[in-house]
């Protein structure tokens, strides 16, 4: 028995149902899906599709009828495959693989579950670059450690970070650790969507270290802004 | 070996005929435009409408979509500012040299959509609240938003769909937007960069110093420019026949260009929001395989051009270590068309187009356009050593046009510069 197949027997029907239902009440859900003729074309234009054993085809038919156990085993394995190009909106009966899978990834996030967190490993870093500094990636990112394969360049830029980044005109780009100078009451701003849309909770489910710097960073400027955090 | 593709491509130089394929009424896709101005005029949000002069652009779906020459404000990307800054400064250099004003806020962060796409660790309404928190400092300003980013302008088409469609998403994104005392804003239109390049690509054409003749490009359309909620991307009648998005291959071809056609032309970069970060392995070699290696045995073109963060970044750093491969051709230089354009016009490669930055070998190219990139180089480590000699000092924007400075335009030449 595979792990996953051995993880699968151990979960409740009913919660593999109560996440199947998750996905299914999400306000995007009935704008994403209509059927699916099973024509391949989401198939044939997927660029995941090439490289693993992933297919947007099997997505969309187990979710459009409603097989909540291969549902379950899709959100613990091949949804973290997709490569959000989008190509698969060729779909000629009008679906959104793409987004249904981004809904999929969503619920998986928000109930915590393992595969997620193993999806995730090595990428945290990046949620708490996102979600500190308002930008995705910085400068300073770059070194030849964690690019090497991005040859000669790497190391290049990293020696000569600083002096690079002030040589180039746009007062906005003189930073090396943000790809540019977010304003702190910009900041403050999105700190205040993450607390009230519930993405902090997300992350809580996700990794709880991540959440409790995250919440360290947020709540002084949110409170300083006099932002009630109740 | 690659296995050959025996599949119909454009070749250079092939004039495309000009078919009527206009939709009937009844079969229009919904204009989001149309409605935004209708939910507009209910009072459900401020409608930032395009200022003048702008300039009237084509779409997929055979309508019209006004594109603001100037009076932007500049929703920079992540990957451009943060990994391959020259793509920002290009699209600045540009905006100067035909004096066109813009704005380069602070007040702005990131769609997030990268994060999103890649992790999914965010949801529908903080995605909606980012984008108009965005719209709504833009607004503030009266500058109205130029997106430099493809994931960014995709994600806010995907945004405005679900503002413009569930009411109980507006009002929950108005519930957040009011803590922070600001109202719902929505732009009468999302406009990507590579748009206002399309639309001033003959003005451009007219401030070009190199001839650009000799150089033959491929183009890369970014997925999330004319994927994601696709009406009113730009297709124009003149450039494939009006079957393909014109942004990119119609600025290359103004410029002189020679572009060629390739059969994986709609196949993805390998950028996989999270692949690139932590899976690199699958973004390489997608990157290489299905679009690298295709453009060479196809076209072995100079330079491959593209319009969005995340294509140049994973066809430009994937080709490294491609050549350990033995048999793996690479080292196409990769640039956004911005740079392209703004190289044409006689923007310095390092001050300007920031090249120093980008992973496969660009100087071939440069010297096929008649650059010296050597001399160019030794003035930019002239400036890094003043830099060095300076703490807290930075390079100007005149510093960046020394000798190399071009006429500037005034407005009322690039008002009617569109097709």
């Amino acid at each position: 028995m595979t792990e996953r197949a051995q993880l699968a027997s151990q979960v409740p029907d009913s919660e593999k149902e109560r996440l199947f239902n998750e996905v299914k009440a999400d306000l995007r859900f009935g704008d994403y899906l209509y059927g699916c003729y099973e024509c391949g074309i989401c198939v044939a234009v997927c660029p995941s599709a090439r490289f693993y054993d992933f297919s947007p085809r099997r997505i969309a038919q187990a979710v459009a009828r409603e097989d909540v156990e291969l549902v379950w085993e899709q959100m613990n394995g091949e949804v973290w495959e997709c490569s959000q190009c989008f190509s698969c909106l060729l779909c000629p009966r009008g679906n959104n693989p793409g987004g249904i899978i981004t809904i999929m990834r969503e619920v998986a996030v928000k109930n915590g579950l393992h595969s997620a967190q193993q999806a995730l490993e090595g990428y945290t870093r990046i949620i708490y670059k996102i979600m500190s500094t308002g930008t995705q990636v910085s400068p300073d990112m770059i070194r030849p450690e964690a690019f090497p394969d991005w040859g000669p360049t790497a190391k290049e830029t990293a020696d000569n970070l600083e002096v690079w980044r002030r040589a180039m005109p746009p007062d906005t780009m003189h930073t090396t650790s943000a790809s540019w100078e977010v304003d702190d009451k910009t900041l403050t701003e999105l700190y205040l969507i993450w607390h009230l849309s519930g993405v902090l909770d997300m992350i809580k489910a996700l990794d709880e270290s991540l959440h409790m710097i995250l919440v360290d960073v947020m709540e002084e400027k949110l409170e300083e802004a006099g932002y009630p955090l109740s | 070996m690659a296995i050959p593709i025996n599949l119909p491509v454009v070749q250079p130089g092939t004039q495309a005929r000009k078919g009527n394929f206009a939709r009937r009424p009844e079969d229009a896709p919904e204009n989001l435009r149309e409605r935004t101005l209708e939910l507009g005029a209910k009072g459900e949000w401020v409608v930032h409408r395009v200022p003048e002069p702008c300039v009237e652009v084509p779409t997929r779906s055979n309508g019209i979509k006004r594109v603001p020459l100037q009076h932007t404000w500049h929703h920079k990307s992540c990957g451009q500012c943060g990994h391959i800054p020259g793509y920002s400064t290009s699209i600045f250099w540009l905006h100067r040299k035909l004096g066109l004003e813009y704005n380069d806020p602070r007040d702005q962060t990131s769609c997030t959509a990268w994060n999103y796409y890649a992790s999914a660790t965010s949801n529908q309404a903080a995605q909606a609240a980012v984008a108009m928190r965005n719209f709504a400092a833009a607004y503030e300003t009266g500058y109205f938003p130029q997106i430099h980013c493809a994931t960014s302008y995709g994600h806010y088409k995907e945004v405005r769909a679900e503002m413009v469609h569930h009411k109980e998403l507006r009002e929950q994104v108005r519930g957040i937007l009011a803590k922070m005392g600001k109202p719902l804003v929505m732009p009468e239109e999302i406009v990507h960069y590579s748009e206002w390049v399309y639309a001033v690509r003959h003005e451009i054409a007219k401030r070009k110093v190199l001839d650009l003749s000799q150089i033959t490009v491929t183009v890369h359309p970014a997925c999330h420019y004319y994927k994601l909620v696709q009406e009113d991307a730009i297709y124009d009648p003149d450039v494939y026949g009006g079957q393909r998005t014109a942004v990119v291959t119609a600025v290359a071809q103004a410029l002189g260009a020679t572009v060629g056609d390739y059969s994986t032309w709609f196949d993805c970069c390998g950028f996989g929001f999270r692949h690139i970060l932590v899976q690199r392995d699958f973004s390489r070699s997608f990157a290489v395989q299905r679009k690298i290696e295709a453009m060479r045995d196809e076209v072995n073109p100079d330079v491959t051009l593209t319009h969005d963060t995340g294509c140049v970044t994973t066809l430009d750093k994937s080709q490294f270590a491609a050549q350990a491969h033995q048999g793996v051709k690479a080292a196409i230089p990769v640039l956004s068309e911005a740079q392209f354009a703004a190289l044409g016009m006689g923007a310095h490669p390092y001050r300007v187009c920031q090249l120093h930055w980008h992973a496969a070998d660009y100087r071939p190219l440069l010297e096929k356009m008649g650059i010296d990139w050597r001399e160019r180089w030794r003035e930019f480590e002239d400036d890094v050593e003043r830099l060095k000699a300076n703490p807290g000092s930075f390079l100007t924007w005149e510093d960046a046009d020394g000798e190399w400075a071009v006429p500037a335009a005034h407005p009322d030449h690039v008002k009617h510069g569109g097709r």
